[in-house]
């Protein structure tokens, strides 16, 4: 039984992965790459961010810091952070599911990935928009703090909803969709960018269409793979 | 048979036992949270540059 829904998991993560991969290539990284060029052009706002809480964090365009090169090997590593990520979050929604006892299947499968991309990525994008290299952030620690906040409370307010049907939970699962924007995000501080606003916009749409393709696909391909095992094994059984 | 095939995979899962549910549950649990704050997270300048695309493209907090 738990290794249908691993063996689902990994082979959804991976088509999954190797999808955003594709539309990362095509469409996400060469306006990182774009920003990259940008950054460090502005060396006053620069100075001014690190000492607003970044001084501590390592700086990762430090010559003596280990980074890929770009182009394929770039290329490689963010395929392979893609794969990897990918299975971590096919793993979590495996765990969700198990956990609260909420099938996935070929059924709800569209629903488990309207809802991770809601929890995972609408949720925290509403307080920090995915940002470019290059442009004023609050301290990095505070900002993952928040992220995993507002991931928790959405996710938990879909489970939530999912597990008991009441009007007060409707309430419940509400005020807890809310609760990460009312306590708000951590807000960068008033530096100028040299990364051109058309640049950030584009990334903020392409990126959030990179992650609903992503979370559709990883949830229906688990759905519908979950489903084929299962029915498998009770073949094997009977 | 075919009935029984039906029945067996719509409960797939409440056919486990609950302790059974949920240790395999916390074990994936563990091990998707470490592949994602790996990725997403970690602090790490190796695992954050070698992570820098996906960080920025899912919308991760990054640099």
């Amino acid at each position: 039984m738990f290794r249908n829904l691993f063996f689902a998991a990994v082979l959804a993560a991976l088509c999954a992965g190797l999808i955003t991969s594709a539309i990362q290539y095509l469409r996400v990284t060469p306006l990182i790459v774009a920003a990259e060029s940008y950054e460090g052009t502005a060396p006053a706002e620069h100075a001014h961010e690190h000492a607003d809480g970044e001084a501590a964090v390592p700086h990762s365009h430090d010559p003596a810091q280990w980074a890929p090169q770009d182009g394929i090997e770039r290329t490689g590593y963010t395929i392979l952070a893609n794969l990897l990520m990918a299975a971590g979050f096919a793993l979590i929604i495996g765990a969700v599911s198990l956990l609260f006892n909420l099938p996935i299947s070929w059924a709800t499968g569209l629903l488990w990935g309207l809802g991770g991309f809601a929890a995972f990525s609408l949720a925290p994008a509403f307080g920090l928009p995915p940002g470019l290299p290059g442009m004023p952030v609050a301290d990095t620690v505070a900002r993952q703090l928040w992220w995993g906040l507002a991931a928790l409370c959405t996710g938990g307010a879909f489970v939530l909803a999912a597990k008991v049907q009441a009007p007060w939970v409707l309430a419940a699962a509400i005020a807890l969709v809310a609760l990460p924007h009312v306590v708000g995000a951590p807000q960068p501080p008033e530096a100028g960018t040299a990364v051109p606003a058309g640049l950030a916009a584009s990334f903020v749409s392409a990126s959030l269409f990179n992650a609903a393709v992503f979370w559709v696909v990883l949830g229906l391909v688990f759905g519908r793979l979950h489903d084929h095992f299962t029915r498998q094994s009770a073949g094997a059984h009977s | 048979m075919n009935t029984n095939t039906t029945a067996n995979t719509a409960t797939g899962l409440q056919s486990l036992s609950i302790s059974q549910r949920l240790i395999a549950g916390a074990l994936a649990l563990m091990l998707g949270l470490t592949l994602l704050v790996g990725t997403g997270f970690a602090g790490d300048y190796r695992l954050h540059n070698g992570a820098h695309d996906t960080r920025h493209a899912m919308g991760f907090p990054c640099h």
